[in-house]
């Protein structure tokens, strides 16, 4: 992680703290820690101010630690969106409560949503009592190719949610870029091209362009600038790509201009997992996408993630709708009974989705010195029958309620005898 | 359209498409046959309808045999859970249910230790054949946008049957469902009740005699579909309502019409004018006369309430309320009048009329006595129903209102059988029953779990270990890569 992310990230960590330092210990619980410890059982975690300090069996409980007695449970790390509209997106349907895209066709690539990520989402609560504590939140697509610039956030409530900014660039490519580029993927690779190769230039000769010394660039100099990182390699851009051949395009798109590439969709990445895992590019993938919905996707099948993973490729899991990021462990445990191993897939919902946004060092995995983002379960995490008992974000416990559980309390009781508006709270 | 197809194509779509769900759609029959199927069922002659039903069945099951599963654990459907049971199914028909059950000498054999069997599971909400895979323009065939009450159109002559979307339902324990218009129309046509076996025609997938629908829907999609875009009624909430009132006057007049011109008949006037037939009020009197079951999309509690006094006001019964999200806030309302309440999980947020979701609704609605169903609205939802039970038997349990699996199994089948007026044929494992029936290698609730086998009508229908019971539609034949290149 770059100087600039880790500064952050320290920051919100410090915004977490209490004022003295104060160690938590999760004594006798099965441990997944997607480290090298791997799965240990009867296992202690110990947490010092919001930062992991140990995982261990047999671990000596500093005095005055806190020691909550976890014995039957399980805790792994807490749950990664790997993508999602987080904070961007409301309800879908009322505009106003949508940022997730815009239709300002100077702004492409420079379409950064960092800033307006909304902390007061009830979403953000929805989704963390079931365990999901990190997201990486990005654009959709609105008129180009080009939909912005992703950030990750924490779901640990406060005013500032986002922990990293312009961490990913997203593109759309397939069907959905040929019709955004003017009808055909060929004019979306073209588009595509056209704006790198722009961006090139743009940074060997950028006092001629402010000059207007040079051509005319197809994009806007915010767009110019916001390309800059991923010509770099330090910014990964994330395509959307469906067909195998699609994704085979992108691929040499992304060898030509050296880019670091993920791709997102990739129904048909099975049959082209050699290529992928050779070019080290990692995918994100929906693991309920088993229907030909598009001719872009009729090879979908429900074992994908399973041959992803074992041609080496780095999968992490995306669930169609950002209101339920929570059922990013359904889609964990239906890959695991389509064949992918247990471990890759909770894998693919926490430690997966830090590499691909380079925040491994300090996210996704139970390890010492990563942020204390951990779930409380009472089972098996990828089973619909096991419950988040209790949700950390950099060592705090988060209130276990929502606005759902509030209506729900209030319903629970339809013999109460006041209206329901009488009962505040 | 579905929810799922309409939020799929929000990404840079049509305002227009936007629509979902329910409409319901009462049917009507033509003159010529003899044995009712669905809504056309009933003898009546009310309204000018003739008494035979029109596009019939023509549903064959697939050749089956004789066979019992032993020693599996058995959810009935109704409730009631038998460990250690066995499963006599007989010409098509689930002959007897028990522990230690005699094998006939015919009878094949399936040793079912550590495995689960359940009835077919059914999904009172689906697109499927309406809104198939691939999701392209053309296929869009779910909502007709044409006028918000388009009550003589009928789900079933959209139906695609090499949608490959049936099969993939199919390897998800799904054997009966019913196909509905979308909800674009305050009333939106009549949907149609289907076996799980898709064939060349969609009358060889019709469920014999069940009931049509009549998909009706309320609150945002018909007033946003209508409205201000396209200058017509509805605009508002209150012009929905306004929308379906009129709609009943006029097939309460029709009827009228049609019981005059039949009194006289019988009473000798052979020149009595016989009343034009009106396809739209065909259908809608016979919702008024329970021969077709109304089916309402309908999200908000308030709503739902308005919606309970508008079937006083004509007559009528509302079957279920599909969505329901706010199905909680009025369990009581809707345990007292006897309407069933088809719901998700967990979706929420897409509307504003979604946004208050609990994960408890379904246990709620049950728990209040009344009527919970799970349904899908999704192709992929379909395929893994009794996960989405299992949310909500977990969190309810969990608040406090004790689901086991075998309650949760009722959501799935016994309730929306009812809800289709089916539940004398299926939705348990009942002797004298069809034979729909799902062998599980475990706990059906679990993600890990997988179905082993399908039967319909007592006939093998999928086979996880047997390619030649996977059934393939026409659409994926000879797409792409053969299946020898396949890892």
């Amino acid at each position: 992680m770059t100087a600039r992310h880790a500064l952050l990230f320290c920051a919100m960590l410090l915004a977490a703290l209490p004022l003295h330092a104060r160690t938590l210990a999760f004594v006798g619980a099965t441990v997944h820690t997607l480290g090298p410890e791997g799965s240990l059982g009867d296992a202690t975690v110990l947490i010092t101010d919001g930062v992991i300090e140990a995982v261990g069996r047999d671990l000596p409980l500093p005095d005055g630690a806190e020691v909550i007695d976890a014995r039957g449970k399980v805790i792994t790390p807490g749950l990664f969106a790997a993508t999602s509209q987080l904070g961007l997106v409301e309800i879908l349907l009322v505009e106003e409560t949508v940022d997730d895209r815009q239709n300002d066709p100077r702004i492409g690539a420079a379409f950064d949503i960092a800033d307006v990520v909304n902390p007061d989402s009830s979403l953000i609560p929805v989704n963390r009592i079931d365990g999901v504590t990190r997201a990486l939140t990005m654009p959709r697509s609105g008129d180009g190719v080009f939909a912005g610039q992703a950030a990750l956030m924490h779901l640990g409530g406060g005013l500032e949610p986002v922990t990293h900014r312009r961490v990913a660039m997203v593109a759309t490519y397939g069907e959905s870029g040929a019709r955004l580029a003017g009808g055909s993927r060929a004019s979306a690779l073209a588009r595509l091209a056209e704006a790198l190769e722009d961006a090139d230039d743009y940074r060997a000769h950028r006092g001629d362009y402010l000059r207007a010394r040079r051509y005319p660039y197809a994009i806007s100099r915010l767009d110019l600038e916001a390309l800059q990182p991923v010509l770099r390699g330090e910014m990964p851009l994330l395509v959307h790509a469906h067909r195998a051949s699609d994704i085979l395009a992108v691929l040499r798109l992304a060898r030509r201009f050296e880019l670091q590439l993920v791709i997102a969709g990739a129904e048909e990445g099975w049959q082209v997992a050699d290529r992928l895992a050779e070019a080290r590019v990692a995918v994100i993938v929906d693991p309920l996408a088993n229907l030909p919905r598009r001719f872009e996707s009729l090879h979908a099948r429900s074992d994908n993630a399973g041959i992803l993973w074992r041609k080496g490729v780095t999968v992490a899991f995306s669930v169609y709708r950002t209101h339920n990021l929570r059922n990013l462990r359904q889609a964990a445990g239906n890959a695991v009974a389509a064949g992918l191993p247990w471990e890759a897939a909770l894998e693919a919902i926490t430690l997966n989705p830090a590499r691909i946004w380079g925040v491994e060092e300090s996210l996704g995995s139970l390890e010492p010195g990563k942020a204390a983002d951990l779930v409380v379960w009472d089972g098996d995490p990828l089973e619909m029958t096991t419950t988040a008992e209790q949700v950390y974000v950099a060592g705090r416990a988060v209130p276990m309620e929502s606005r759902q559980t509030l209506l729900r309390d209030r319903y629970w009781d339809l013999d109460r005898p006041l209206p329901p508006a009488w009962y505040r709270r | 359209m579905t929810l799922y197809t309409l939020l799929r194509s929000l990404a840079a779509t049509l305002p227009a498409l936007l629509l979902s769900a329910c409409v319901s759609v009462v049917s009507i029959e033509s003159s010529e046959s003899t044995k009712g199927e669905a809504a056309g069922a009933a003898k009546t002659s009310g309204a000018g309808m003739p008494a035979a039903p029109a596009y019939p069945s023509t549903y064959q099951p697939l050749p089956g045999g004789t066979f019992l599963i032993r020693n599996a654990t058995l959810l009935i459907g109704n409730g009631e859970r038998m460990d250690g049971g066995d499963l006599l199914v007989r010409d098509g028909l689930i002959a007897a249910v028990g522990r230690g059950l005699e094998a006939p000498e015919e009878a094949e054999v399936i040793d079912a230790a550590g495995r689960w069997v359940t009835p077919g599971i059914i999904d009172v909400h689906s697109h499927l054949g309406v809104y198939p895979s691939p999701g392209v323009q053309p296929h869009a065939d779910g909502n007709e946008m044409t006028d918000p009450v388009t009550a003589d159109v009928w789900a079933e002559h959209s139906i695609w049957p090499q949608d490959p979307q049936f099969t993939r339902a199919l390897a998800g324990g799904v054997t009966t469902l019913q196909i509905l218009p979308g909800s674009a129309n305050l009333v939106g046509g009549r949907g149609v009740v289907v076996k799980n076996i898709p064939n060349r025609t969609m009358q060889a997938m019709k469920f014999p005699d069940a009931p049509h629908a009549l998909k009706m829907a309320c609150g945002e999609n018909p007033k946003r579909v209508y409205g201000k875009g396209k200058k017509k009624a509805p605009m508002t909430r209150m012009g929905n309502v306004a929308g379906y009132r009129k709609a009943w006057i006029k097939a309460v007049e029709y009827r009228r019409k049609w019981q005059e011109y039949e009194r006289k008949r019988a009473a000798g006037d052979s020149r009595a004018k016989r009343p034009k037939r009106d396809l739209e009020m065909e259908t809608l009197v016979a919702a008024l006369e329970g021969r077709v079951k109304v089916h309402m999309h309908c999200y908000r509690a308030d709503e739902m309430a308005v919606i309970i006094d508008l079937s006083r006001e004509f007559g009528y019964q509302v079957a279920a309320f599909h969505h329901a999200v706010e199905a909680y806030k009025i369990a009581d309302l809707l345990a007292e009048n006897g309407i069933c309440a088809a719901m998700w999980a967990d979706w929420w947020g897409f509307k504003i009329e979604a946004y208050d979701t609990v994960r408890e609704n379904v246990a709620m609605v049950d728990k209040a006595g009344g009527c919970a169903i799970v349904h899908s609205d999704s192709p992929v939802g379909i395929q893994h129903l009794p996960q989405e039970a299992a949310k909500v038997m977990t969190a309810s349990t969990r608040k406090g209102y004790r689901v086991d699996r075998a309650h949760a199994m009722r959501w799935l089948t016994l309730n929306p059988a009812r809800a289709l007026g089916i539940d004398d044929r299926t939705g348990t494992l009942e002797a004298g029953k069809m034979a729909d029936v799902v062998l599980w290698d475990g706990d059906p609730f679990s993600v890990y779990t997988h179905v082993e086998r399908v039967w319909i009508d007592g006939a093998l229908a999928w086979d996880r270990a047997d390619p030649r019971y996977r059934p393939q539609t026409d659409f994926e034949l000879g797409l792409g890569p053969v299946e020898e290149a396949r890892p």
